[in-house]
């Protein structure tokens, strides 16, 4: 009992000098973190220090510093500077900040060299990485980063007439007769659904298709079941999903279950979900050149085209990928943190699982788009 | 008003607590009366006393006199169900009888619940109505009676159908006509109705058909107008994907009908093949000359 005591006491008493040093010697990094001075930040030394400085301070969002470093700011201001990076038009990267950072020398010479620097961005969708490779030029006894600036993509002036048609709902009344009538939910319909198991768990995939007049919000919901019907997980699609579907649209969707055995399972009980939305037939979005890339580095690689006259702030493209029978055997995607503006091509990169590459021949591409004000 | 209330409440308490209730030979009750109709209650003995009347979801209090009639206006009584009635006197004695409250013969109001509200075109027994019939005073009548089910379509043409109720309820399914368009749909019972609307929505597209013609380093791509297979014009807004396929690489865009065609321009790849669909429904496929 007596130890007990003199151990907790012991404890207590470390506990307390461990946080009484971290409060009044902060190492370089925590103090820099905490807002005060980033002091901890190594001399530019190197090319690659000088790269990793900058992350850091982009990290940091210390665009000041950023951009009093860089070598060729004379050619931008420090405002192009921060749109380059967080993008002209509000989209993806302006709703989330960089995570860390990573640093890779590509060529060096004694008095310029080139560094390539990966972003990995942090977003409520994923973890996106911007790649940018850095020209690092000597400058006496340090080394300073030529930001690769990329000038705002200017939308010629012209006028689209867009004249696609807008669905809007009245909903029945909180008075009306419980008999009255309400507008009919959308029909919607499973069109392909199969599981599969994967390392990490069982993925259900399919295709949900519109089969109404009327555009539809849409959700699949998927409960595993076991011997006797007995529930062993339920999951919904999440983002895994085109959630707005217009009048015969077909949207791929997936459903994880981390953990899961696919030999557990005796049958799985699948639930559409569907419900009137207004909306808007407009944007629309031409995916061009998809191809289909082999392993390995297996994707799907094209390009998107807003066709409409509004800037489209975060686009998700959703790859559907078949084998030579025509049954769907994955569901990828992809967010695109540009904005897509009108006319201006936007790449995309969806990666597919190496062990798959090679069941598929074939692959249909959907796009949804998030328009900042706008209707679903 | 919260006090006649409590009163009223604490003497139906009272009169639930009674263990027993032997049916007073001097009280006259009713047997069955119809909901809100007027009705009278004879009681016996002398003096001053109370009659409780206590039913689910209404209960009533009158303070009389003994051994006379006491009236009860129209409206008074129009729950229908079971009902107690207890006369207690100044004494304490106590007599009990019942009555049973039952809806009026005539239907006053029709609950239509018609499904869907917008189905395709050409579907067997795709539309359901069930009426619900009550009376005056929202009680559901259950006395079988005739209700007639009428589906105008949008060219005019009727289907009509009677169904008897049972316990209150009459049911049919209806066939949707071939033709687009608004339904009236009208239930009918006892001189009342009800009328809902439904709406029939075209099918598939059917024989979805594209053509293709040279714009500058484009090439565009137009359906014909799409129709189902009951020559109904497919609505603006739904989606028809034309997919062009060349050296290995795929261009695809969903485009909205408007004013019935779909219309695009893609680049224009020597060799590609270009195909169009809708939802589940294939289109023609046409190779674009080199």
């Amino acid at each position: 009992m007596r130890k007990g005591a003199l151990l907790a006491g012991v404890l207590g008493a470390a506990t307390v000098a461990l946080v009484a040093i971290g409060t009044i010697w902060p190492i370089p990094e925590a103090k820099a973190y905490a807002g005060g001075q980033s002091t901890f930040m190594p001399r530019s030394s190197t090319p690659e220090a000088a790269a990793r400085n900058l992350g850091d301070e982009i990290v940091l969002q210390a665009w000041q510093k950023a951009y009093d470093s860089l070598a060729n700011k004379g050619e931008f201001t420090q405002q192009d500077f921060i749109d380059d990076i967080t993008g002209y038009y509000p989209n993806l990267r302006s709703y989330s900040s960089v995570d860390h950072i990573e640093v890779f020398p590509l060529h060096a010479t004694a008095n310029d060299a080139d560094v390539q620097l990966k972003l990995y961005w942090a977003t409520v969708v994923g973890a996106p990485v911007s790649t940018r490779d850095l020209h690092v030029v000597r400058n006496g006894d340090r080394w300073q980063v030529e930001w690769p600036f990329v000038k705002k993509t200017i939308v010629p002036p012209q006028v689209i007439p867009v004249n696609y048609l807008r669905w809007d709902v009245i909903y029945r009344g909180a008075g009306d007769d419980w008999g009255a009538q309400d507008v009919e939910a959308p029909h919607v319909r499973i069109v392909d659904m199969h599981p599969i198991q994967r390392a990490d768990g069982v993925v259900v995939l399919g295709e949900l298709l519109n089969e109404d007049v009327v555009p539809a919000y849409v959700s699949v919901t998927a409960t595993l079941q076991g011997e006797n019907q007995v529930a062993l997980a339920t999951e919904g699609s999440f983002d895994k999903i085109c959630h707005l579907l217009l009048p015969k649209q077909v949207t791929p969707f997936l459903i994880s279950f981390p953990d899961a055995s696919l030999s557990d399972v005796k049958s799985i009980k699948m639930t559409p979900f569907s419900t009137l939305v207004p909306a808007s037939a407009d944007p629309v979005i031409e995916i061009d050149n998809a191809k289909l890339n082999p392993a390995p580095d297996a994707s799907l690689t094209g390009q998107l085209i807003n066709q409409s006259g509004q800037v489209v702030n975060v686009a998700h493209v959703l790859g559907t990928f078949y084998d030579n029978t025509g049954h769907v055997v994955w569901v990828a995607d992809q967010y695109v943190d540009h904005a897509l503006l009108p006319q201006t091509p936007e790449s995309f990169d969806i990666h597919i699982p190496e062990d798959l590459a090679r069941k598929v021949s074939s692959q249909r591409t959907v796009v949804a788009s998030y328009v900042a004000g706008g209707a679903l | 008003m919260k006090a006649a209330r409590a009163s009223l409440l604490a003497g139906a308490a009272a009169f639930m607590a009674l263990p027993a209730f032997a049916q007073g030979g001097g009280l006259t009750v009713p047997k069955t009366i119809e909901a809100g109709a007027a009705f009278s209650i004879q009681s016996s003995g002398s003096g001053k006393g109370s009659l409780y009347i206590v039913g689910i979801g209404q209960a009533l209090k009158r303070d009389i006199q003994l051994g006379e009639t006491t009236w009860f206006p129209v409206g008074s009584l129009y729950n229908a169900g079971h009902y107690m009635v207890v006369v207690t006197g100044d004494g304490g004695a106590a007599e009990s009888g019942s009555l049973d409250v039952v809806p009026e013969s005539k239907p006053a109001d029709l609950s239509f619940l018609a499904r869907p509200s917008r189905l395709p075109v050409g579907l067997h027994d795709g539309i359901t109505g069930a009426v619900y019939v009550f009376d005056a005073y929202k009680n559901l009548i259950p006395a079988s009676m005739p209700v007639e089910f009428a589906l105008a379509g949008p060219s005019g043409e009727t289907q009509s159908r009677t169904v008897n109720t049972r316990y209150g309820v009459a049911w049919t399914a209806l066939d949707s006509t071939p033709k687009q368009g608004t339904d009236k749909f009208v239930a009918r019972s006892g001189g009342v109705s009800s009328e809902r609307v439904i709406g029939q929505v075209p099918g598939d597209p059917c024989g979805l058909k594209m053509s293709a013609a040279p714009a500058g380093k484009d090439v565009r791509l137009q359906t014909d107008p799409v129709r189902d297979c009951s020559g109904n014009a497919v609505p603006d807004g739904t989606i028809v994907t034309f997919t062009e396929a060349y050296n290995g690489a795929q261009s695809t865009v969903d485009v909205p009908l408007k004013r019935g065609i779909a219309q695009v321009e893609m680049p224009a790849h020597p060799g590609a093949t270009i195909t169009v669909a809708s939802g589940v429904i294939l289109g023609n496929q046409i190779r674009w000359g080199r």
